[in-house]
């Protein structure tokens, strides 16, 4: 297979995207992967939302790793998510690094890299810059707006903003608003960008060295949070690394401290640190009731004919199914037809990623009775 | 489509008018909401404790949410549901008296089936056996049952009366759904089970 560049997209060329913050970005370029094809009647999209660290290659190689896409397991030809019959989009948030316009893209009123005078961006304008890019491609309304964790996040605010162009969504392992302790980790994350000499105020593009080390370690810090201590437990205890006893010395001893300096050190690899920044802000910043005098249920009102299907798992102490069924109660209250189980799991919040029987026969019925009732069955 | 329903399913889908909106507490696998979606036109929605009954459910295109009466009942609006139906669950239920009233909060109507722990053979399984009973309805040893809160039909008729809530219809019937044309005194003693059909 060839290194895949995907495809890439310049919007808001005329009119400028109008943020949150109230700053506006012009252009905004996107990189954006399809699979499968738009059918006759242009009813079978798919969006698909990928979450902090994610990217657009949901099934296929990542272009920097060589890995296969994150959720290729899910995705494909006579997967489950079927692109033999459905089309399949997935493009790289506002403000990341794999090609959509963010911090390290040149400024185009001084040429030179954005870093931190690049506007703070919220998940509502991620999900505006992706229906701008739905309209491109010509694509009126979605079968169905899926994702987990801050993909999750971006399928509320289609909800919110966007009700019209859905006729289904599903959300993984998320939330409608950041918690005290999401947001004192990600400060934890931020903080340690920052505290790292190479992040030179955000302006380390211009130089050789890049914040290698403050990235890493937070990505440590949220690796942590992405496992449950009982999936910490069974995978590493208190097992050594290659060596029969401690050293009594501050070397990876414990197989644990190896597994998270090799996570954060090949997360540089493929991450930037200004992204991190700006991405983990927009998370914090999101509170959905915030705009609504706090009711979530209000956030919802015009999605009641939005098929619903939201997925919590017993081990996510991330976004814990107490903050997902929060989503479901107020979509309840909203009237929106919505379907939701927690899932028994042992593997923490990262489960929305892996192989989960039970969550996998419910989004595969949920699909597709949603497609019976789109004629796409 | 042609549906076939359960019998004592049936009795409660009689209950419900068409057009309505139904929250089915304890759906089991979806059956009875899917005939009341596919024969009665109805809107409706369902909750339920087990993976597997909320997985079948989904399946069959319904809206069911994992949870319990106990607990996610509080969370629904005043008066979102026609009927609110809850079927050989009550005795099951840490707080029944709690959740009949939020039954009443969130729905116009009530569809309460119960096992009738009054029937004759229970009575005399207990008194010739002086054992808690293990009846077909009711399968299971005192330690390892759910059922941590049986009533007669008698006790329903009374806790409803305290309420103030009334009953519209009473049901007795067989196991096997088979209707016992007869009162609520005559019923105690003969009636596996009943439906009640509950009104503010």
């Amino acid at each position: 297979m060839s290194l895949n560049k995907g495809h890439t997209i310049t919007l808001f060329k005329d009119k400028a995207l109008a943020l949150d913050s109230g700053a506006t970005l012009q252009p905004v370029n996107v990189c954006y992967e399809t699979y499968g094809s738009l059918n006759a009647d242009r009813s079978n999209a798919i969006l698909i939302c990928h979450a902090l660290t994610g990217d657009q290659y949901v099934a296929s190689k990542h272009p920097i790793t060589g890995k296969s896409g994150w959720w290729e397991r899910m995705v494909g030809p006579g997967l489950l998510i079927d692109t033999n019959k459905y089309f399949v989009v997935c493009s790289n948030v506002l403000g990341s690094c794999l090609g959509t316009t963010g911090p390290w893209e040149p400024d185009p009123a001084t040429g030179k890299p954005w870093g931190l005078d690049f506007p703070v961006i919220t998940i509502r304008d991620m999900v505006r810059v992706q229906a701008a890019l739905l309209d491109e491609l010509d694509v009126k309304d979605l079968f169905a707006v899926i994702g987990g964790s801050m993909g999750g996040m971006q399928v509320l605010e289609w909800l919110t903003t966007y009700p019209e162009k859905l006729h289904s969504a599903i959300v993984l392992a998320s939330a409608a608003r950041h918690t005290a302790q999401n947001i004192a980790f990600h400060e934890v994350g931020r903080q340690a960008v920052m505290a790292d000499p190479n992040w030179h105020g955000g302006r380390y593009y211009e130089q050789d060295k890049k914040p290698d080390k403050g990235l890493a370690v937070a990505r440590m810090t949220a690796h942590i949070t992405y496992l449950s201590e009982d999936a910490l437990t069974k995978k590493f205890g208190r097992n050594l690394q290659s060596r029969e006893t401690v050293t009594f010395g501050f070397d990876a001893d414990f197989q644990v401290e190896s597994y998270l300096r090799h996570q954060g050190s090949t997360f540089v690899d493929r991450f930037d640190a200004n992204s991190y920044l700006y991405i983990t802000r927009a998370m914090d910043y999101l509170d959905i009731a915030s705009r609504y005098n706090g009711r979530l249920a209000d956030a919802f009102k015009g999605a009641a004919h939005v098929r619903c299907c939201v997925i919590s798992f017993s081990s996510d102490w991330l976004y814990p199914t107490e903050e997902n069924k929060r989503i479901v109660h107020a979509m309840n209250a909203a009237g929106v037809p919505v379907s939701f189980a927690d899932i028994t799991s042992p593997h923490g919040h990262d489960a929305f990623l892996l192989e989960e029987p039970e969550m996998d026969q419910m989004l595969a019925g949920f699909i597709n009775a949603a497609a019976k009732t789109r004629e796409l069955g | 489509m042609t549906s076939s329903l359960r019998p004592d399913l049936k009795l409660i889908a009689d209950m419900i008018k068409p057009g309505s909106r139904v929250l089915d507490v304890g759906c089991d696998d979806g059956s009875l909401l899917l005939y009341l979606v596919n024969e009665k036109k109805v809107d409706g929605r369902g909750i339920e404790l087990s993976q597997k009954g909320v997985n079948a459910s989904v399946v069959k295109g319904l809206f069911v949410i994992q949870g319990d009466a106990d607990n996610d009942l509080n969370e629904y609006p005043d008066d979102s549901f026609d009927y609110v139906v809850l079927s050989k669950a009550l005795q099951a239920m840490h707080r029944p008296r709690e959740v009949l009233v939020n039954l009443l909060r969130i729905g116009k109507k009530a569809v309460v089936t119960i096992p009738n722990f009054g029937q004759w053979r229970v009575r005399l399984d207990l008194l010739t056996k002086g054992r808690m009973p293990v009846t077909k309805a009711l399968d299971k040893t005192w330690y390892n049952t759910d059922n941590i809160h049986f009533c007669t039909i008698h006790d329903l008729f009374d806790m409803v009366a305290a309420e103030g809530i009334t009953v519209k219809e009473f049901v007795p019937h067989r196991n096997d759904g088979t209707r016992l044309y007869m009162g609520r005194r005559r019923a105690n003693w003969h009636a596996d089970q009943a439906l009640f059909l509950l009104e503010k």
